[in-house]
């Protein structure tokens, strides 16, 4: 088991919220790790949608993704091109 | 009489008594349960979570099949929230903690999530707060035993009244008494706003403060041209907009008289007009609003939404039965079209700075072709039951679509080695949706039996304009002349090769296009089946003669805006 955790910038300009959102919860959904997302204030599950747009990451927050489990590795590199992707 | 003034979601008019419905409220009643229950609890939450999901499922396939693929996709979101990890968790764990009954506490979470959400100012959560709303009202009649009340009790036509209604109001009043319908809120993008074009009566919403001015079986006028709503109109009010209404009600009736005729121009030239699909479901449409076959299948759908792309019998059952229904119409299966704004997450695509420009489409399909031929053999199984036709997407050059012809040589030998039958003369074609394809259709001639315009890309990269950003969206216009143009090209030296062209983008649903279009010597018009009776009525309404002269003027003009009025004046001089 491996806990792999990274600090990210929110690039999208919609944030994490509409598609961008859905599809994150999609992709971590993929993955048997457990799943958390951190911001200052809130920590939520990285699989709920409800979680995420709770998370109401705009453009230029700062997250935390932390994961956990036999994929976690995998799960942390195709989660950070989401977040990170300025489309 | 009194004039309100919204936001027109659906065109027509309607006239009507009012009947409003009230708010679905619930009483859930603050019920306490000892330790023993929770088990139970937990159980009546499972299957209401069960149920409401059979529900939406059956919705989603119900709307699909009679109205189309992209109103059933609305109800996607409603899965997503219905299937959310944290809610289930924080509903059982906070059931185990404070002794309560399901459904209370469900209604508990429910409202702070909306609460939440509600505080954020963005236009796309409060969408998803209508949709988090609906589905937990769903949830909520299912953990209590309720039935919402339908439409299947309207004697009369009526316009439904409401605060706000919900993507599933909506889609209850398909086939019901309901003429129109009046909203509070709500927006000309809204899931309501989709459905109410799909079910064809004129819808108005945003009318601020409406509900409150009107009582049930007050006479209503609903002008979902201009968004205008009347509530007891006066005599003479009523006989215009009666009038009108009739009018309105003749010309679509004359639409569905001829669905079922051959779009024959008046001077006798037969023109194909046929559907697009994204679902199999979706034939039962395609057939109801009269096409002559399928011109565009698109396959994305069926690897969307999954952990693992579809199996070749899988895909093999999808295309036989679509071929079958339609035979002896031919169905174009356009070939997985993916990447841009299609993304799928079975496949590691990196992400790109330009989707559009990237690696996508037939791109994607000539460097997998582990994907590519299982989707190949699939069709070609398949094309033995019915006449089944493939296309490439996205072909910029001879070069790709040679490659993509030798990979279709190779996997008809895998067939043939193995004994496997399938219709080895099937037809295969490029969609013309780059500049570079559109400038060598003569080249593309020798490896092609058939070209189709697939305009809405062509015009963006033509026009180098991204249609979903909103500060450049308006230079999008397929009426602009290096677009008519392009397309002029296009179908002459196709023309000249001895190839039909068809066009199977939004342009070639537009009914004002229809008379440049045909002008400029179009074979075939694929469109969603909804659109298929009016471009019928149009073509049938045509000499080709004429037209060729309508095609001559518009090309002759210097804006994309000229263009539009001349079509619309020609259109209206056409068909009144």
């Amino acid at each position: 088991m491996a806990t792999v955790q990274k600090k990210l910038i929110v690039k999208n300009k919609q944030g994490l919220h509409a598609r961008p959102a859905a599809l994150f919860v999609q992709v971590a959904n993929k993955y048997d790790s457990r799943i958390i997302v951190k911001s200052n204030k809130e920590e939520v599950n990285g699989k709920s949608i409800m979680g995420i747009l709770m998370l109401g990451a705009e453009q230029g927050t700062e997250i935390i993704i932390e994961a956990d489990g036999e994929d976690a590795q995998g799960a942390i590199l195709e989660l950070e091109k989401i977040v990170t992707s300025e489309e | 009489m009194i004039k309100f003034k919204g936001i027109a979601a659906a065109s027509g008019i309607s006239i009507g008594p009012a009947y409003k419905m009230g708010k679905e409220e619930f009483t859930v009643p603050k019920q306490e349960i000892g330790d023993a229950d929770i088990p139970l609890q937990i159980q009546i939450f499972e299957e209401a979570l069960i149920k409401t999901r059979r529900e939406i499922i059956d919705l989603q396939k119900r709307i699909a099949t009679e109205m189309g693929q992209e109103e059933a996709q609305i109800f996607d979101a409603h899965l997503l929230v219905l299937e959310d990890r944290m809610l289930i968790e924080e509903v059982i764990s906070r059931l185990k903690k404070e002794h309560l009954s399901v459904a209370f506490i469900f209604s508990e979470v429910l409202k702070k999530y909306i609460e939440v959400f509600s505080k954020i100012e963005d236009e796309y959560l409060k969408e998803r707060i209508a949709d988090i709303n609906d589905v937990g009202k769903r949830i909520l009649r299912n953990l209590l035993g309720k039935e919402r009340k339908g439409f299947e009790d309207l004697k009369e036509k009526v316009v439904v009244v409401a605060h706000d209604l919900s993507p599933s109001d909506t889609a209850a009043m398909h086939k019901q008494n309901v003429c129109a319908f009046v909203t509070d809120i709500g927006g000309k993008t809204s899931h309501t706003a989709i459905m109410a074009k799909s079910l064809e009566i004129p819808a108005v919403v945003g009318v601020e403060g409406v509900t409150a001015r009107i009582k049930t079986g007050d006479l209503l006028i609903v002008d979902g041209v201009t968004g205008t709503v009347i509530i007891e109109p006066d005599e003479e009010t009523l006989r215009i907009y009666q009038e009108e209404e009739t009018k309105l009600k003749g010309i679509a009736e004359k639409f569905l008289e001829s669905k079922d005729l051959p779009a024959v121009t008046l001077d006798g030239h037969s023109i194909e007009v046929s559907a697009n699909i994204e679902l199999p479901e979706e034939v039962a449409s395609v057939k109801l609003h009269g096409a002559q076959g399928i011109g565009l299948y698109r396959t994305e759908f069926l690897y969307m939404n999954r952990k693992d792309p579809p199996t070749e019998e899988e895909q093999y059952q999808a295309y036989k039965y679509v071929a079958e229904e339609l035979a002896p119409h031919p169905v174009v299966i356009r070939t997985l079209d993916l990447g841009g704004d299609k993304f799928l997450s079975q496949f590691e695509i990196p992400t790109e700075i330009e989707p559009f420009l990237g690696w996508r489409a037939i791109r994607f399909c000539l460097a997998r072709q582990d994907v590519f031929k299982v989707q190949l053999r699939a069709v070609l199984r398949a094309s033995v039951h019915g006449k089944l036709k493939l296309m490439y997407p996205m072909i910029s050059g001879l070069e790709e679509l040679k490659q993509a012809n030798l990979i279709l040589n190779e996997v008809k030998e895998e067939l043939r080695s193995k004994n496997i039958p399938f219709n080895s003369d099937i037809e295969v074609g490029a969609m013309i949706e780059v500049p570079s394809a559109a400038m060598t259709v003569d080249l593309l001639s020798r490896e092609a039996h058939f070209f189709s315009i697939g305009t809405n890309d062509l015009i963006q990269y033509s026009l180098a304009v991204d249609r979903a950003n909103e500060k450049v969206a308006y230079l999008y216009e397929p009426t602009h002349p290096a677009v008519l143009r392009m397309i002029k090209n296009i179908i002459d030296s196709a023309h000249a090769n001895g190839i039909k062209v068809a066009m199977c983008g939004e342009m070639a649903g537009e009914p004002i296009l229809i008379p440049i279009l045909l002008g400029l010597g179009l074979d075939e018009f694929s469109m969603p089946p909804l659109l298929i009776p009016e471009t019928k009525y149009i073509i049938r309404s045509l000499k080709v003669s004429q037209v060729k002269d309508i095609a001559l003027q518009a090309l002759g003009l210097a804006t994309g805006k000229e263009v539009e009025d001349y079509a619309q004046a020609k259109l209206k001089e056409i068909i009144g």
